[in-house]
């Protein structure tokens, strides 16, 4: 690696120190004898419910047998679902109504696990507020009954400021193990983690990226502290590069970006690995720098859109695909009516693929070379 | 190496005492009476403490000095009052551009004499709605309007019970399909109910949706479309709900749901906790998205209407 601009050396030791401070990736503690009770709190609205499922979902994956507790009896229809979670997911809830005491269910669910029919139950309590006495010490009493040996407590990751006193407050009263990060999926940078950590000590443990019951992640802290700095996901966005795209076609590609002999054929190739990937949207904000550029670019960069940029390809002919140059007035005319577009489309095309050809010369040149190393495929 | 990052317990210490000590050092400084360095940085403090965001706090801030240099301003407590002023002015720029509709319902009725009036409710996820739409409905109610409410979001696991319960307990009637259907025909659907009933006003509960989820926020242009089959001057409302504990993020909801929906007005939902919710005054100042109502308690009866020189008055507590 060459050396650094003073710039790039600021970006890199924070990004160093966030990476320190967000701690490192820590697992749910399952150990000693089941059940184990894991204990979900937070405020209104964080996400609860939906954690304890994907938690739930993720744990039996882990060959566990989870049990969900619906100890949430304030909130009007809270219990019916989680209950029409565990439905879905099928797995069994413990619910009592909305009568009984929360305590007291947590209680009665924990010693129903202790046949050994379930190994970890999860304990879905009510949201509430850090100032709220009544309710906190409704919290100290199930921790009392149910002895859970995790205590999560569940942030949205849009909190602003106040995240500090949250997280301080449910820490003194209950006794804090760790931490999951809630609608990571949205553009929130995060920094309420942070805090949060700094204030607790505790390990952040699990990410949800998504409403969907399987979109809940592990955390590493190098992924959070690059969102933070603003640098994109790149981490992700690789793994889930990996994990879709053809290597040797991601290196080929790769390497031709970087030589800038970029053709519309890799592109064609490029859009069609993107599509395995999932929503084109989320993935373009992953990447450094695009995330700026695509704000720039037509909101509606829809899945939709990839097909008509398809079609215009494939009514390129070989030589125009590899040699975009070539394309003139009448040229382009052509496509737009062999692909059922307009020239207009095409021109737009061209023009965004002639932004991409210059942001790959960027990237060459060195502005973004402080992340390059990181990437596997793209490493000079 | 520089470190930019004390260790934990030195930061949980400096934070608890930042925090402890805006007040006190605000009034310290209001009480030594001297407009200075310190002063003006502890204002900074304050304000960006509360999410009012660095950006906002530092344009309001240097103004402010400007402005008390011209005028010779020494007293801080002068000072304080003209950023109170600036504050209040903020948001009421977007008050007076409205002239709130929504407060004023009998001219509002008027205008759709046979039409049920359509308040549209948005936001993110967990962020208040259904306890909203109750608390408005209430609201409604003692003004003697009828209001039927539309369970349009389809998603979320219990969410059409949810409003269901809050129907019943207020009395209202509520229009549901079964889960999963699109969210649209509710509405539609709710809308003709509403219409046949001769309701004062339609609510229209829809789901959580993050700002960056494209296909969602597709969804809710699609649903405002729906609606104007029935009513071409609907949604007559659409309010952003907006929890007060959210920080900087705030303001790219409030961007994305405007594109996606012209928003008449927010509800600033969780100010009974200690959150200030300072965000709002980046939204007033940006977009001109004035804030309608706030939720003060999980109590049906814990909502008022906003008023800015209360809001104002919170951050500096």
């Amino acid at each position: 690696m060459r050396s650094l601009s003073p710039a790039q050396t600021v970006v890199k030791i924070v990004n160093e120190e966030l990476i320190k401070t967000l701690g490192e990736p820590a697992k749910i503690d399952l150990s000693g004898e089941p059940p184990h009770v894991v204990m979900l709190v937070g405020l209104q609205g964080s996400g609860k419910t939906t954690t304890a499922a994907k938690l739930a979902l993720q744990l039996r994956k882990h060959q566990q047998k989870p049990l969900l507790v619906a100890a949430d009896t304030r909130r009007p229809a809270a219990i019916q679902q989680i209950q029409t979670l565990g439905n879905q997911l099928d797995i069994p809830v413990h619910s009592e109504g909305n009568t009984v005491p929360p305590p007291t269910i947590c209680a009665n669910a924990v010693k129903r696990a202790s046949d050994g029919a379930y190994s970890v139950v999860l304990l879905d309590t009510a949201g509430r507020l850090h100032i709220d006495d009544e309710l906190m010490r409704e919290l100290e009493e199930v921790k009392t009954k149910a002895n859970p040996q995790e205590v999560l407590l569940v942030v949205d990751a849009m909190t602003g400021q106040e995240a500090v006193r949250v997280a301080d407050e449910f820490h003194k009263r209950v006794g804090l193990t760790g931490l999951i990060l809630t609608k990571v999926d949205g553009d929130a940078r995060g920094g309420a983690a942070l805090s949060v950590r700094a204030v607790t000590g505790v390990p952040i443990k699990y990410m949800g990226v998504g409403e969907k019951t399987d979109a809940l992640e592990q955390f590493f802290p190098e992924r959070l502290a690059s969102r933070i700095l603003g640098m994109g996901d790149v981490l992700t966005l690789i793994e889930k590069a990996q994990a879709t795209m053809d290597q040797e076609v991601a290196q080929k590609a790769a390497e031709k970006l970087l030589r800038a002999q970029f053709t519309f054929e890799d592109f064609l190739e490029q859009l069609q690995q993107i599509k395995k990937m999932g929503p084109l949207s989320q993935l373009l904000g992953m990447v450094p720098g695009l995330s700026q550029v695509t704000k720039d670019l037509p909101a509606d960069v829809t899945d939709k859109q990839i097909k008509r940029v398809e079609a215009i390809i494939n009514s390129m002919t070989r030589e125009e695909r590899q040699r975009p140059e070539v394309l003139n007035g009448s040229r382009r005319k052509r496509i737009a009516l062999g692909s059922g577009t307009s020239v207009q489309e095409v021109n737009q095309l061209m023009s965004q693929f002639k932004q991409m050809q210059r942001m790959m010369q960027q990237l060459k040149s060195g502005r973004m070379r402080g992340i390059l190393p990181n990437i596997p495929g793209l490493g000079l | 190496m520089v470190s930019f990052f004390r260790r934990p317990q030195q930061l949980k210490e400096s934070l608890t005492k930042t925090r402890a000590s805006f007040l006190t050092r605000l009034t310290s400084l209001v009480a030594k009476n001297e407009v200075n360095e310190e002063f003006w940085s502890g204002l900074e403090e304050t304000l960006i403490g509360a999410d009012v965001g660095v950006e906002t706090t530092v344009a309001l801030v240097d103004k402010l000095r400007v402005s008390a240099e011209k005028e010779h301003v020494r007293e801080t407590t002068r000072v304080e009052e003209m950023l109170k002023e600036e504050l209040r002015t903020i948001l009421a720029q977007t008050t007076t551009v409205q002239q709130s509709p929504i407060s004023n319902p009998s001219a509002s009725l008027r205008t759709s004499l046979q039409s049920p009036r359509v308040v549209l409710i948005v936001g993110v996820n967990g962020s208040g709605k259904t306890t909203s739409i109750a608390k408005l409905t209430r609201y409604y109610q003692a003004q003697d309007k009828k209001v039927i409410l539309a369970a349009a979001d389809t998603f979320r696991a219990a969410a059409i019970e949810q409003l269901q319960v809050w129907g019943k307990r207020v009395g209202v009637d509520v229009v549901a399909h079964q889960p999963g259907a699109d969210p649209g025909a509710v509405a539609f659907d709710a809308w003709q109910a509403a219409h046949a009933r001769r309701a004062d006003y339609l609510i229209v509960d829809t789901a959580g949706r993050l700002q960056t989820k494209f296909n969602l926020m597709k969804e809710l242009e699609k649903i405002a479309r729906v609606l104007q089959k029935n009513d071409p001057t609907a949604p007559h409302e659409t309010l952003l709900v907006l929890d007060a504990v959210t920080g900087q993020n705030g303001l790219q909801q409030a961007r994305e749901f405007k594109k996606a929906t012209p928003l008449t007005g927010l509800i600033l939902t969780k100010l009974d906790g200690t959150a200030k919710g300072g965000i709002v005054f980046a939204i007033a100042k940006e977009l001109q998205v004035p804030i309608q109502f706030i939720g003060t308690g999980e109590g049906i009866d814990d909502w008022a209407e906003f008023d800015a020189r209360e809001l104002v008055e919170g951050l500096f507590e």
